[in-house]
């Protein structure tokens, strides 16, 4: 669109973009004030990070946090791109909608139901075939059925513009279906394989419900003790703790962002210039 | 003579291999994926089915058998109803069940107030700064959501910087009572889910055709005209999804009704959870569930519909 935003709608961007941020950016200011108090400042301290790294419990549940994560991630990543692939490249397939219904309604399933029937799941399994134990195995699963449902609409989309032609021509010149796919299509995929698994990374990091039912009783995730933490009011530590989550996350999201299009500009760059 | 056979043999083998892999290797690409979600997220809803008419027990796991074999093989079924009339006798279900719907209706509402002109804002603007804004509007959803919530309590709790601001300017002479009020959880909701919002609006609405709208000031239409005859109803797919999105999730919310609502804010995520967890009554927390996924099958039957409808284009 050409025609320029009124200021109106500028001025409601602005405030709506600073209601997003502000909360974050106290947070971290907080985080650096020495006194345990929220209401009074006093003085800047890194003294709640060095209390940070000296918090067994804390340590202990981010090194499981992260190892769950990146299982779960990379499960979905499987998971989700095989769905993908399906739904775009097989018009028509036995259990096509049952597919799309299962890879979509995680999006808006209440975190809630999701936790609780997939714990009644897993207690049914360990009776019938006695496994699994509530744990990390079970918190890995449960993220894995969510993550690939972000990774699956992450990953169509980006198929459903991939050029199939080029996957063509490839096969003309003798390549098989498989090989066409892996040195054609998964290259151009590849920014959206990525930015799935480094949200399916994120989602998992940072999910408390789903977690709070299906892991076991020595599982404890970091947002589990994050919450019953937070729950008994202002923790200083934790705001050095979400501080540290926010800078980092932030930081991996722009760097990737950044890798991402720069990878497309030089993809559009090759394609022009072998197509003339 | 020999050398020909062999290679003609591996050949017919390879292609009759490739023709099993033509025929059937979709499978290979298919199944994995359906058959997980299938165990781990369809299945799941038909054990809670289940479990919803077993009653509570005292074991492990603390729920009675909904059928048995009787010594002389035969299935025994025994369904109890009990907890789906629980359901519809204590009155803390019906009003929480509504009270959740009220509370995402309103957020909902609040949510599009606030994300329509900002996404109508930024698809406006140039295309460069189209690329930066959304990178600054999904950020946050990257950030964690449990640690956002705990971010806005900072601002807006009695002592907070929201309270302290508006006292030390004079506006108020008391803290205003936010923490702990409907009106927290509004926020919280509109706060956490704006992103939600704010992305599909941009997209039907970064995709509308200007040409109209040009077509209808040229006929004479008013701004203000315009937007509502032709860029508002264009804008309803994205209107619609942006909605289910915040909606569908904001009435299980479990979290912020935790942590920024009242003891009155019975959101119906968090009499599921201490039914669960303080009460350990397994049976009714399923028949919970179940009767909240009824009530949920129309908002979600609408979102499926509006995203295969936006896949097939």
């Amino acid at each position: 669109m050409e025609s320029r935003a009124s200021p109106f709608l500028i001025s409601v961007l602005c405030l709506g973009i600073a209601f997003l941020y502000l909360p974050m950016a106290v947070l971290v200011g907080y985080s650096f004030n020495a006194s345990a108090l929220a209401s009074v400042w006093g003085g800047f301290s890194t003294h709640w990070y060095t209390e940070l790294l000296h918090n067994r419990q804390i340590l202990s549940a981010a090194r499981l946090s992260l190892e769950i994560a990146a299982l779960a991630s990379t499960g979905a990543l499987l998971l989700g791109t095989l769905a993908a692939v399906a739904l775009v490249r097989f018009a028509k397939f036995r259990g096509r909608l049952l597919l799309t219904g299962m890879v979509n309604a995680p999006l808006v399933m209440p975190e809630i139901i999701t936790g609780i029937t997939q714990l009644l799941l897993f207690v049914s399994m360990l009776q019938l075939i006695g496994w699994p134990t509530r744990g990390i195995t079970t918190v890995v699963l449960a993220h894995v059925a969510f993550c690939t449902a972000y990774v699956t609409v992450t990953v169509q989309s980006r198929l459903q513009t991939a050029d199939r032609s080029l996957e063509e021509a490839a096969m003309d010149l003798g390549a098989t279906s498989f090989q066409a796919f892996v040195d054609v299509t998964l290259p151009i995929i590849a920014p959206a394989l990525l930015s799935s698994w480094l949200l399916s990374f994120t989602l998992s990091l940072d999910d408390l419900v789903i977690s709070s039912f299906v892991s076991g009783p020595r599982s404890s995730t970091l947002p589990m003790v994050i919450y019953s933490k937070v729950k008994l009011g202002v923790s200083p530590d934790i705001n050095a703790l979400a501080s540290l989550i926010i800078g980092v996350v932030g930081t991996c999201v722009l760097a990737a962002g950044y890798l991402v299009r720069r990878g497309e500009r030089q993809r559009v760059a090759e394609t022009r210039l072998a197509t003339g | 003579m020999v050398a020909t056979e062999t290679l003609d043999k591996t050949h017919r083998q390879r292609r009759s291999l490739r023709g099993w892999v033509d025929r059937h290797g979709r499978w290979l690409i298919i199944l994995p994926p359906l058959l997980f979600l299938f165990v781990f997220f369809l299945i799941p809803f038909g054990f809670a089915l289940k479990i919803s008419f077993a009653e509570a027990a005292l074991r492990i796991p603390p729920f009675s058998d909904v059928y048995s074999a009787t010594p002389d093989h035969k299935l025994h079924l025994v369904l109890s109803l009990s907890n789906y009339k629980y359901l519809l006798t204590d009155e803390v279900y019906v009003v929480s069940y509504l009270y959740s719907i009220r509370t995402a209706f309103f957020s909902t509402l609040l949510c599009l107030m606030i994300g329509y002109p900002m996404a109508y804002a930024m698809a406006r603007s140039s295309k460069a700064t189209q690329g930066i804004l959304m990178l600054v509007i999904i950020l946050p959803f990257w950030t964690s959501f449990l640690l956002r919530v705990y971010a806005l309590e900072g601002i807006i709790r009695d002592n907070g910087l929201l309270n302290a601001t508006l006292l030390w300017l004079g506006v108020i002479h008391e803290p205003l009572k936010i923490m702990r009020t409907t009106f927290a959880v509004y926020l919280g909701i509109v706060y956490s889910y704006l992103p939600f919002m704010i992305l599909p609006l941009y997209a039907t609405l970064e995709k509308l055709d200007h040409t109209l709208l040009e077509a209808a000031s040229d006929l004479g239409s008013r701004p203000w005209r315009a937007f509502l005859d032709v860029t508002l109803p264009l804008s309803m797919p994205g209107v619609i999804a942006g909605s289910m999105l915040v909606f569908i999730p904001a009435i299980g919310e479990y979290v912020i009704p935790a942590l920024l609502g009242g003891p009155d804010s019975l959101m119906i995520g968090r009499v599921l959870w201490d039914e669960f967890f303080a009460n350990h009554d397994w049976p009714v927390a399923a028949a919970v569930s179940i009767a909240f996924l009824v009530l949920l099958a129309g908002p979600i039957a609408v979102h499926q519909h509006f995203r295969v409808g936006q896949l097939e284009h």
